[in-house]
């Protein structure tokens, strides 16, 4: 029998490394465990000639191509939008785009704003503080100032405009639209150990040259220097709990494979919208027939994947193809609700510079642009190279239908049932799509772009996994508390992005790790009285 | 499984569909994609697509009625547009291993400009820009909305 430990988290990925971080200053016996290892940048794709085409199998951002032992598969059948994730110390911020926007204030009050789902139980001030120290330890580059985004206050200077952002650029003032310099995770300028971004282009599947940001060179070396202990190949499989119906630690598999047991006094889930309901449903017991801290039937529902609507053209002037990081401007033109649109609520807009030639070649031949035959040299080099995107982040609202279940037959590597993801895109969300391509063919042919094609929505575009494990302050319509505690399990915490009431119309990982630093504040802070 | 799984009939196919998909241009200076370099590092690279190109494979044999590389031309270009057509999954991943391949060739590369290396450690130098541009959304301002 191991000795009990103060804290367990379970997930290393954006916000399991931010809580671990913010909690180890009690010094308390913190825990985490995470299915996968630690990465070695030596191995990133784009330190080799194949950089590419590893895109397309063992660094896919589909764990059910990628297949890595790590990984969990997902039945994500039911679902015109697939699973992305990656999982490692660091999780998915190893591979994301690194795009930086906060909800606004306005997400917050979606019942009171325009009547439709809930208001969250916190508003934006409650996150201000944690918002800004996470943007300082994950270390953000931007311009502060965008009169329509909340102030941020980036620590490094925005990314190079390029070539593609001034088409952008030039396009969006004809058209009188706001546009700005993203905030994002890639230093700009030596920062905290961090080298500089020297445009390797290929960010999404990590940055060999450590310049975009992941915790598993943010957060995690300050939180294991600070005494956490971080056990990696460890598989939860099941929570486990005490005749008095609190959680009393983990079974989980080690690195060998063998089971354990890791009893522990604090219990924190960080696996995000799929893998935290995953969690709790098998952790169903004669106290939890349902699944752990389910009694009001939420665990899974709501899921929220933000549909993207993108479109894309081809324009006679060069762009910066893989030449840069993916993403360097943002439109929050459409972002608050106006109901002469025929949706309610909105969507915020991530500009794309451009993609490598075999993603050019590969996508285009797909879409029946480019010719097989004769013609296919002449086409190739007028697209190569002159793609510019537009790229739609529609804010889906919750549905209880849309969720997470548990697969009959479907288990992971280690017998653990896999998640079951079942999924429709909702009408509001269709004509916010809509209205989004229009608005993006408007923006490429007033940049002069010809060859229009639409990706929407983008079937393996299920980054962004929020609502599963909803927050609120009344037990029968929320999962966790205003503060990340179950409403069923006192010692039972959840700082993920499962915790989103609505999802908003942005990138979520800012927010979901500001959430968790303010869950650990809050723990912090009634460390006396925790359980009560 | 391997490369080594391919019959020597599926290899002759796949050569001859790749010359289909890309064929070599004198005017680009270009081989095509039946290139025995090109064809080499397909199928030293396969992998994980073994299986789905295949069967892409098969399923190119059986439009066929037979070895798709012994079909004459007006037969083969039939055939090659009705497996485009109908492929699905396979064929894409077929086409798909043809292209990745084809595009990292250094001949290729080069007749589009660009330079034979992975994109680490050198990377890529970009323009700043003009960030004068900003200014007219800087003169529009504007209000976070915000709950009464």
């Amino acid at each position: 029998m191991k000795d009990p430990v103060d804290v367990l988290i379970i997930g290393a990925g954006a916000s399991g490394a931010a809580v671990a971080w913010s909690l180890a200053e009690t010094k308390m016996h913190i825990l985490c465990l995470e299915q996968g290892g630690w990465m070695n940048p030596a191995e990133y794709p784009s330190t080799g000639r194949d950089w590419e085409a590893k895109f397309y199998g063992e660094w896919s951002s589909s764990p059910n191509v990628r297949g890595r032992p790590e990984d969990y598969p997902i039945n994500d059948d039911n679902s015109p939008i697939k699973v992305v994730n990656y999982n490692a110390v660091g999780g998915s911020t190893v591979m994301y785009t690194a795009h930086w926007p906060r909800l606004h204030p306005s997400d917050f009050k979606v019942k009171t704003l325009d009547g439709v789902a809930d208001d969250w139980p916190i508003d934006y001030d409650a996150l201000t503080p944690f918002f800004e120290e996470n943007d300082r330890i994950m270390g953000t580059s931007g311009l502060s100032g965008d009169p329509l985004s909340p102030l941020t206050h980036p620590p490094m200077p925005q990314q190079p405009m390029g070539l593609s952002g001034a088409i952008v650029g030039k396009a969006m003032n004809k058209l009188g639209w706001h546009w700005w310099p993203s905030d994002t995770t890639v230093a700009t300028m030596d920062y905290e150990g961090r080298a500089r971004c020297i445009n390797l282009g290929h960010c999404t599947p990590a940055c060999a040259q450590g310049a975009k940001s992941s915790t598993d060179i943010t957060y995690w070396p300050h939180a294991i220097r600070a005494g956490v202990e971080l056990r990696t190949h460890c598989r939860v499989r099941e929570i486990t709990t005490d005749e008095n119906g609190m959680a009393s630690g983990v079974v989980y598999y080690d690195k060998d494979g063998v089971e354990q047991f890791q009893p522990a006094h604090v219990v924190i889930i960080a696996c995000n919208g799929v893998g935290t309901p995953r969690l709790l449903l098998n952790s169903k017991s004669n106290r939890f027939p349902n699944g752990l801290a389910n009694s009001s039937g939420l665990v899974g529902k709501n899921l929220m994947f933000h549909p993207y609507a993108q479109i894309y053209g081809y324009v006679e002037e060069p762009t910066d193809s893989n030449r840069a990081p993916p993403t360097c401007l943002w439109s929050k033109e459409w972002y608050d609700t106006d109901l002469s649109r025929g949706f309610v609520r909105g969507y915020g807009v991530q500009f794309v510079r451009g993609a490598g030639p075999v993603f050019e070649a590969v996508v285009s031949e797909q879409k029946g642009i480019l010719p097989w035959g004769e013609d296919h040299h002449r086409v190739f080099r007028k697209l190569n190279g002159h793609r510019l995107g537009f790229s739609a982040i529609c804010e889906d609202l919750p549905e209880e239908h849309n969720q997470v279940t548990l697969d009959p037959v479907l288990k992971d590597s280690h017998g653990i049932p896999a998640p079951k993801i079942d999924y429709t895109i909702s009408e509001n969300s269709r004509k916010m799509m809509e209205h989004a391509l229009a608005r993006g063919r408007e923006v490429l042919e007033t940049a002069g772009a010809t060859d229009i094609c639409i990706n929407s929505p983008i079937p393996w575009g299920g980054w962004h996994l929020l609502g599963t494990a909803r927050m609120g302050t009344d037990p029968n319509r929320s999962v966790v508390n205003e503060w990340g505690r179950a409403h069923d399990v006192k010692n039972l915490f959840i700082v993920d992005g499962s915790i989103f009431v609505t999802s908003g119309g942005v990138n979520p990982t800012s927010t979901i790790q500001a959430l968790a630093l303010y869950i650990a504040d809050q723990m912090k802070q009634r460390l006396a009285n925790l359980f009560d | 499984m391997s490369a080594d799984n391919l019959t020597r009939t599926q290899r002759d196919d796949l050569r001859t569909i790749a010359a289909m998909i890309v064929p070599a241009s004198d005017a680009y200076k270009v081989p095509g994609a039946d290139d025995p370099a090109i064809q080499a590092d397909m199928l030293a690279t396969l992998g994980r697509d073994t299986k789905l190109v295949a069967a892409a494979l098969d399923h190119l044999a059986r439009l066929a009625g037979g070895p798709f590389a012994e079909l004459d031309a007006n037969r083969r270009e039939a055939v090659a547009q009705e497996f485009r057509k109908v492929g699905g999954a396979a064929a894409a991943t077929l086409v798909r291993v043809v292209l990745q391949c084809y595009y990292r060739d250094d001949r290729v590369l080069r007749s589009l400009g660009l330079e034979l290396r992975a994109p680490f450690p050198k990377g890529h130098v970009l323009p700043d820009g003009d960030w004068s541009l900003l200014d007219p959304v800087k003169a529009r301002g504007g209000t976070l909305r915000r709950a009464p």
